[in-house]
C-alpha cells in the first residue's frame, strides 16, 4: 500500500486540519482497530493500550505523511507491530512467546489491509465480550461505550451522570475480570451466540433507556447516549443480518429517537405523547425505523412467526408513528401489549395494556385491569400505577378520584419534573 | 448529528467499475461502524426537472440542466458525532475517485440536518 500517494498531490492541508481530521478517523474506526487487535492478542486491555499508541504514532506521523488511504489498516498494522516488538522483547526471557513472535510477525508482513479481512467476526467479538457474563450490566455498558462505541472516559462518566474516576475505575476493573476470566480467548460457541447476542441486544436497550427517560436532565450528553445506542444497534444489523430481534431493536430505538425533539417543551418540561406536536417527529428516522420493522417482519415469517419483544414494542411504536392522536389504531396496539405481555410475563407491559385498552374500548375496560394489577408486589411502590389510574378515571369522568390519584403518583415519583407534572395534572383535573 | 452528503460533478463523467466496488465497500464499511444511515446515486437530471420560482412565476423545466455545471450525482446520509468525522467520510468519498477514475473532479458537499 502506498501511503504518500493517498494522500493526495498536494497533501492533506495543515497539521491542525489533520490533527482534527485523525480525531475524526479514531472515532470511526477504534473500534475495528480493537476488534482485530482483540482477535491477535487475547487481551482487551492490552489491545485496547496498542491501538492508543498507534493513535499516537499516527499523530507523528500523518500531519507530515497524509492521511492514509486505509486508516484502519494503517492503525491496525502499526499497532501489530508494537505487539510483535513487546512480545520479542518478552521472548528473551520467555521462548514459548518466541514461537508467537515469530507468527505474528509473519502475520503483520503481509498486505496490512489483510488486517482488517475478519472485520464482521472480529467486531461480534467485540461485542459479546464487552457483554460478557462475568461482568454486571453497569460495566458491560460502560465496556461498549468505551471499545465499540470509542467514547471517552469523560463522555460515559456525562452521560452516567457520574464522575471520570469512576468510569475509569469501572473500566480497569472490567478489564481485570475479563483477564481472570480468560474471557477474550474464547471463541462463543454457535448455540451460545443466540443467549450473548440476547445480552448484547439488552445492553443497547438499557443504554439507550438510560438516555431516553432522564432527558429531563439538561446534559445534552443524554440524547448522545441515545444516539450512540441506535448507531450501536444499526451495527449489529450488520454483524447479525439474520436476526429478526436485531432488526426490531434497531427499528425501536430509531422510532423512539424520532420523537426525541418533541419530549421536552421549551422550558425543559416532558410532554405526553397526545399533546407531542407531531410535526417535530424525526421523518428520516421514522422512514430508517419503519424499514428496519419491514425487514424484521420477514425474518420473522423465516423463522416461523414469533416475534420478539423488541420487535412487538417497534410494531407499537410504528403504530403511534403512523397516526395522529386521534387516528391512533388503539385496537391494534392493545393487541400488540397483549403479545408482549405474554413473550415477557411484565406486569409494567400489562400496565401498558390497559392504557391502551382504556383508549380502545373505553376507560372502564382499562381500570379493570389496572385493579387486578395493583394486586401486584412488583407495581406497589410504581409511579405509573396510580398516574394510569388518574387518566383512566379522568377520562370516565370521576375527577376527584383522579385527582387523588394523580396525587398519589406524585409521591411516589422519583423524578421531580414528573413529580411536577402529576400535581398539575391533579389540579386541573377537579378544576370546574 | 445526521449529515446529508451530496455528490456533485461534472454529469455524464465516467466511473469505472473499480469506483462502484469501492463504494459498495465504502457503504460496507459504513453499515460496520454505524456512520452510514443511507447512500444512493441519482439518475441523470434529464429523468428529473427543475421547478423555480421568479418573479412571482413557478415554472417547471425537464432536464437536463446544461445551465449548472456540476450536478449532485449521488447522495449519503451520514450519522457521526462530530463534523470532523463527517468531514473524514467525504475525503473518503474523494479518495475513491482519486484512486478510480483519472482526472474527475467534484466535491461532496456536508450540510447538518436540523434536528
Amino acid at each position: 500500500m502506498s501511503e504518500a500517494t493517498a494522500a493526495g498531490p498536494d497533501g492533506v492541508g495543515d497539521a491542525a486540519a489533520t490533527r482534527r481530521a485523525i480525531e475524526g478517523v479514531w472515532r470511526i474506526e477504534s473500534a475495528k482497530v480493537v476488534a482485530a487487535l482483540v482477535r491477535m492478542v487475547h487481551d482487551v486491555g492490552f489491545a485496547e493500550d496498542l491501538a492508543q499508541d498507534a493513535i499516537v504514532a499516527a499523530l507523528a506521523q500523518w500531519p507530515e505523511s497524509g492521511i492514509p488511504a486505509n486508516p484502519a489498516a494503517w492503525l491496525t498494522t502499526t499497532a501489530k507491530r508494537r505487539a510483535v516488538d513487546t512480545y520479542r522483547r518478552h521472548a528473551r526471557r520467555d521462548r514459548a512467546l518466541q514461537q508467537l513472535a515469530h507468527e505474528l510477525a509473519e502475520e503483520t508482513a503481509v498486505d496490512p489491509a489483510a488486517g482488517v479481512d475478519h472485520v464482521e467476526d472480529d467486531m461480534l467479538r467485540l461485542m459479546f465480550i464487552c457483554c460478557h457474563p462475568s461482568l454486571t450490566p453497569e460495566a458491560q455498558a460502560t465496556l461498549t461505550l468505551r471499545l465499540v462505541a470509542g467514547l471517552s472516559a469523560r463522555e460515559i462518566a456525562r452521560a452516567y451522570l457520574t464522575s471520570e474516576p469512576t468510569v475509569a475505575q469501572r473500566i480497569s476493573r472490567a478489564k481485570r475480570t475479563l483477564a481472570r476470566s480468560g474471557a477474550a480467548l474464547e471463541e462463543v460457541p454457535a448455540d451460545e451466540r443466540t443467549a450473548r447476542l440476547a445480552t448484547v441486544l439488552g445492553i443497547v436497550y438499557l443504554m439507550f433507556n438510560e438516555g431516553y427517560t432522564a432527558t429531563e436532565g439538561t446534559d445534552w450528553m443524554r440524547a448522545a447516549l441515545c444516539d450512540e445506542a441506535t448507531r450501536l444497534a444499526r451495527i449489529l444489523t450488520a454483524l447479525a443480518p439474520d436476526d429478526p430481534e436485531v432488526h426490531g431493536l434497531s427499528a425501536l430505538l430509531e422510532l423512539q429517537s424520532s420523537r426525541l425533539a418533541a419530549r421536552l417543551d421549551d422550558a425543559g418540561r416532558p410532554v405526553l405523547l397526545d399533546d407531542q406536536d407531531r410535526s417535530r417527529w424525526d421523518g428520516g428516522r421514522i422512514r430508517h425505523g419503519l424499514d428496519a420493522l419491514a425487514r424484521s417482519d420477514r425474518l420473522v415469517a423465516i423463522e416461523g412467526g414469533v416475534r420478539g419483544p423488541y420487535h412487538l414494542q417497534a410494531a407499537i411504536a410504528a403504530c403511534h408513528s403512523r397516526a395522529t392522536p386521534s387516528s391512533t389504531d388503539w385496537p391494534r396496539i392493545a393487541e400488540l401489549y397483549a403479545e408482549l405481555a405474554r413473550c415477557t410475563g411484565s406486569p409494567v407491559v400489562e400496565l401498558n395494556r390497559a392504557v391502551a385498552v382504556g383508549r380502545a374500548y373505553g376507560p372502564d375496560a382499562g381500570l379493570a385491569l389496572v385493579e387486578q394489577l395493583a394486586e401486584h408486589p412488583a407495581l406497589a411502590a410504581y409511579h405509573l400505577l396510580p398516574s394510569v389510574q388518574g387518566d383512566l378515571l379522568e377520562r370516565s369522568g370521576r375527577t376527584a378520584d383522579a385527582a387523588l390519584a394523580y396525587l398519589r403518583a406524585a409521591d411516589l415519583a422519583t423524578n421531580a419534573r414528573e413529580a411536577e407534572l402529576l400535581r398539575a395534572r391533579a389540579a386541573r383535573a377537579v378544576e370546574p | 448529528m445526521r449529515f446529508i452528503g451530496m455528490l456533485r460533478h461534472d454529469e455524464g463523467a465516467e466511473v469505472t467499475p473499480a469506483t462502484y466496488e469501492r463504494m459498495a465497500e465504502f457503504a460496507r464499511e459504513g453499515r460496520l461502524n454505524g456512520t452510514l444511515v443511507e447512500l444512493g446515486g441519482l439518475q441523470p437530471s434529464a429523468a428529473g426537472a427543475l421547478v423555480s420560482l421568479a418573479g412571482g412565476r413557478i415554472t417547471a423545466v425537464d432536464g437536463p440542466f446544461t445551465e449548472a455545471k456540476e450536478l449532485v450525482g449521488g447522495y449519503a446520509i451520514f450519522d457521526v458525532r462530530s463534523r470532523v468525522e463527517a468531514v473524514e467520510l467525504g475525503r473518503r468519498l474523494m479518495q475513491i475517485h482519486l484512486d478510480t477514475v483519472p482526472g474527475w473532479e467534484g466535491a461532496v458537499e456536508l450540510r447538518a440536518l436540523q434536528e
